[in-house]
């Protein structure tokens, strides 16, 4: 066991400095099936899927490949608040803002992180929601920080983080497939797809690829005019609401009386 | 069928939303409030950000009133000069209280602030009308006439200088008071981002003695501009208004508010103000409990500088 891990500590190393051994034969290939997600009036959430291949070159690995990909919203500033009782009432007592942290983020893989890689190298390469660097305002925490404790979860809760462990699926040894699921509350941006290839504990290869929401048609048309032209926009809204308002009174006049 | 909505970014079913604007547009029409303080918390409650809640509710507020000022119009249960006056008041309330929002916005805590001010006022508002209403309907029971109007019940305030007639109101009273009022309405009505018209209905008919049938319709003026001015401000300033939510409520409150005029003529003066002082009392009770309970979740999750 120890002796296990202190070869993981020093392929780690080597990996981190760079002299990866010249037998990195594996080569990742890796494609969404969209990389454009159109959110129009009838958006209700989204399912993509990544695929790809191993490309090994005649290396054997006994155990098979292990696959690993994240998906990272776009980020934001985003501040967590604590209540405490005061004189009877719950008040926001504290807060903690969280900078620039993604408003999705996706760890799909296709078994247990824990059992992919050594926890040494999960924190070296920031592998799933619990290893992810969250940089905040507070104070370094000693153990377990509850305001991130609270924020995975609150995220978790409403969808946008999750952590997967049977979403990667290995169709052949060397051909899988990963189901990506945006719920309909997702942020409009750029998603960052990583993609990483392990075997035996050791990180082999990794690819990038990306996808990106956008509003389209009258949605679009919508959030534009009420960025660009608000003032315009919000007269539009009063007159549409006047004449709904004379409209009803119109139309219902009859049985008035 | 569940529906995208362009500003608020989620998915809401249309059928919800309808009814829900049928819901509170019943209650605005037959008590000649906007409903706001009704439409905001349940927006909130089904998921929609609280800032795009009150910016789209403004809107929504502006047609269930235009709708029943038309319908009040008619029956010519309306005092435009009434409403001229208020009007003076409450628009710079209106401003005063934009810009107060703002800076307790920045100092934090603005949801315990409209917290706070939901249940003193509600609570205090709907106390007093539950028993007003409540020794009113006995005073009928007893045989003795329901109307409060006595000369003896005249107060101080009618005692102020710059007193102006209205005819439609069957009032002779100062121009002081009526300012006070409409400020006030404005001034705590865009604090606590609401129309503001269960406060400026009780004020009228126990402070001013406005009729109560007039009152309703009047107060629907002053409703219909200080939320038509409030959605073209939010538009402007903060993009929140979603003009597809608005929609939808609208035309639910549309309908709803035109059952809900011919229910209130239906129902007698006293009968009605029990109602109101009871639907007044009920929120106030929920914020209570609100801030009373231990909440389920000690933290929330916020994006940074946006409404609370």
């Amino acid at each position: 066991m120890t002796m296990g891990r202190f070869f993981g500590v020093v392929m780690a190393l080597s990996l981190v400095a760079g002299t990866i051994a010249p037998a990195r034969a594996e080569r990742l290939v890796v494609a969404l099936s969209n990389h454009r997600v159109l959110i129009n009036s009838s958006f209700t959430g989204v399912d993509l899927v990544l695929f790809g291949s191993v490309e090994h070159e005649g290396v054997v690995r006994r155990r098979g490949y292990d696959l690993v990909a994240t998906v990272t919203g776009p980020r934001a500033d985003m501040v967590t608040r604590r209540k405490e009782r005061v004189l009877g009432v719950w008040v926001n007592v504290e807060s903690r803002t969280f900078f620039q942290a993604p408003a999705y983020l996706a760890v799909l893989s296709n078994r247990p992180l824990a059992a992919i890689v050594g926890s040494d190298m999960l924190s070296r390469l920031a592998l799933g929601l619990a290893q992810t660097p969250l940089p905040n305002d507070g104070p370094e925490p000693q153990g377990s920080d509850p305001y991130r404790t609270a924020f995975l979860d609150i995220n978790r809760a409403h969808g946008l983080y999750r952590e997967l462990p049977d979403a990667v699926a290995f169709l052949t040894a060397d051909l899988f497939r990963a189901a990506i699921t945006l719920p309909a509350n997702v942020p409009v941006g750029t998603y960052d797809v990583d993609v990483k290839l392990f075997a035996d504990g050791l990180l082999l290869a990794q690819q990038r690829t990306a996808l990106e929401t956008a509003k389209v048609g009258f949605e679009q048309f919508v959030a534009s005019a009420a960025r660009e032209h608000g003032v315009l926009y919000g007269v539009a809204t009063v007159m549409l609401a006047i004449l709904t308002g004379w409209f009803g009174a119109v139309v219902f006049r009859r049985d008035f009386n | 069928m569940e529906i995208y909505l362009p500003i608020a970014e989620l998915p809401v079913n249309v059928f919800l939303m309808f009814a829900m604007g049928i819901a509170v547009g019943f209650i605005s029409g037959m008590f000649g409030i906007g409903g706001g303080f009704l439409m905001t918390p349940l927006l909130i409650f089904i998921g929609i950000s609280p800032a795009v809640a009150v910016a789209s509710v403004a809107s929504h507020i502006a047609a269930s009133s235009c709708s029943g000022v038309i319908a009040y119009w008619r029956r010519r249960a309306l005092d435009f000069a009434l409403a001229l006056m208020l009007l003076g008041g409450g628009l710079i309330g209106t401003m005063v209280g934009v810009w107060l929002f703002s800076v307790l916005r920045s100092l934090g805590q603005l949801d315990l602030m409209i917290g706070l001010s939901y249940v003193t006022l509600l609570g205090v508002v709907g106390g007093l009308m539950i028993i007003e209403s409540v020794r009113a309907i006995a005073r009928a029971r007893s045989g003795r006439p329901a109307e409060i109007r006595r000369p003896g019940s005249h107060t101080w305030i009618h005692g102020l200088p710059f007193k102006v007639r209205f005819k439609q109101s069957k009032i002779y009273v100062s121009a002081i008071p009526l300012w006070v009022i409409g400020f006030s309405v404005g001034f705590i009505g865009a604090i606590m981002g609401i129309g503001g018209g269960f406060l400026l209905v009780p004020a009228l008919i126990y402070i001013m003695r406005v009729p109560t049938a007039v009152v309703v319709g009047t107060s629907m003026i002053l409703t219909l501009v200080t939320m038509g001015a409030a959605t073209i401000m939010h538009a402007a300033t903060n993009h929140l208004v979603d003009v597809v939510l608005a929609l939808i409520l609208m035309v639910g409150g549309v309908i709803g508010a035109q059952f809900g005029a011919r229910a209130g003529q239906k129902i007698r003066g006293e009968q009605l103000r029990l109602l109101l002082g009871i639907l007044v009392m009920l929120v106030g009770l929920r914020f209570a409990f609100e801030l009373i309970l231990r909440p389920s979740n000690l933290f929330s999750v916020r994006p940074l500088e946006t409404w609370q």
